[in-house]
């Protein structure tokens, strides 16, 4: 049986370093990772790691370049799952995971704590397991909440 | 050594000018080192300590494991990363209405992660000179002792559980 193998997906910055700390969580698991710059290959040991361009929601070009990147990371990968801790990224991510057929996991970034983060709450339809790192904001029809990265 | 970090991605020109402001005043400008964006930098530049727009991920974590402070916007990267490493931190949260930021989701987090021991909080520009001074004054003696490296582990075992495609543990 060919292994589970896991895509791992956040910008550079604070959504990484949240990423970093669910490790633990794929380490039986085959992993790569994909992040938005070369320098953070040293936060990692042997493992898979792909770098794709740095986007925000405005900058519509990147955006498609970033989907572009990100569409050819599936088809290489084939990951059987995706976790990602956003933002926009782990948005296309999840849409391109679903569309490959795999398990998609949201992880809305613990910075955002009185709501889901806009990236979060486009990405719903798309989670199959759709986290809050705060307990406050979980519930009925809302994210489920099964802990924080710190 | 005290390291200012803006964050990877936006300008914060109001820390940068008010952490300018207290090494002037105080004299730690010597001592301080800042990573303030190129954007930044062109909005304000700092004349009381030295500087650069950006560092490789490498260079920010040889600075920031070689600080004895740090200084930040409220950002979950700056904040976990100083957690993990014991060191205390001064933050400043980013404001919606300043268009510092999309939102008050700095605000909002500071308010409820706010009082764990290291952290210390500036709500805005005018009270960040005295809660710089409380940072430094409790520097001594202050040998701190990192939280962990990884998230809780319920989170990580469920959310590994999902990855492998094991059902989920009911809740209880």
């Amino acid at each position: 049986m060919r292994p589970t193998r896991v895509l791992a997906v956040a910008s550079a910055g604070g959504h990484w370093v949240q990423l970093m700390r669910l490790a633990p969580a794929w380490n039986n698991l085959v992993v790569s990772y994909v992040s938005t710059d070369p320098g953070l290959r040293q936060d990692l040991a042997a493992e898979d790691f792909r770098v794709i361009v740095e986007a925000n929601r405005w900058q519509k070009l990147r955006l498609l370049k970033q989907l572009v990147q990100l569409l050819l990371i599936f088809i290489t990968v084939r990951p059987d799952a995706v976790i990602t801790t956003g933002a926009a990224p782990g948005y296309f991510a999840l849409r391109l995971g679903k569309l490959f057929g795999a398990r998609t996991v949201w992880v809305d970034s613990i910075a955002n704590a009185e709501q889901m983060s806009l990236s979060g709450q486009q990405v719903r339809k798309y989670a199959d397991l759709w986290l809050t790192q705060w307990e406050h904001l979980s519930g009925e029809g809302g994210p489920a909440f099964l802990g924080s990265v710190i | 050594m005290i390291f200012l970090t803006i964050g990877t991605h936006e300008p914060f020109p109001r820390l940068v000018r008010a952490v300018d402001a207290w090494c002037a005043a105080s004299g730690h400008g010597g001592d301080l080192f800042g990573q303030i964006t190129d954007q930044g930098a062109a909005a304000y530049t700092p004349g009381n300590f030295k500087w650069v727009g950006r560092l490789t991920p490498q260079e920010y974590g040889d600075r920031i494991s070689r600080a004895d402070l740090i200084i930040s916007h409220a950002g979950m990267g700056s904040i976990i990363t100083a957690l993990q490493l014991g060191k205390p931190i001064v933050v400043l949260p980013r404001r919606g209405h300043l268009r510092e930021t999309r939102n008050d989701h700095q605000y909002a987090t500071v308010q409820r992660l706010g009082n764990r021991p290291g952290i210390f909080v500036a709500e805005d520009e005018t009270r960040l000179p005295v809660v710089l001074d409380q940072a430094v004054s409790g520097l001594a003696g202050a040998g701190g002792i990192g939280i962990s490296r990884v998230a809780e582990p319920r989170l990580t075992m469920a959310i590994g559980r999902f990855l492998a495609g094991k059902p989920l543990p009911e809740k209880s």
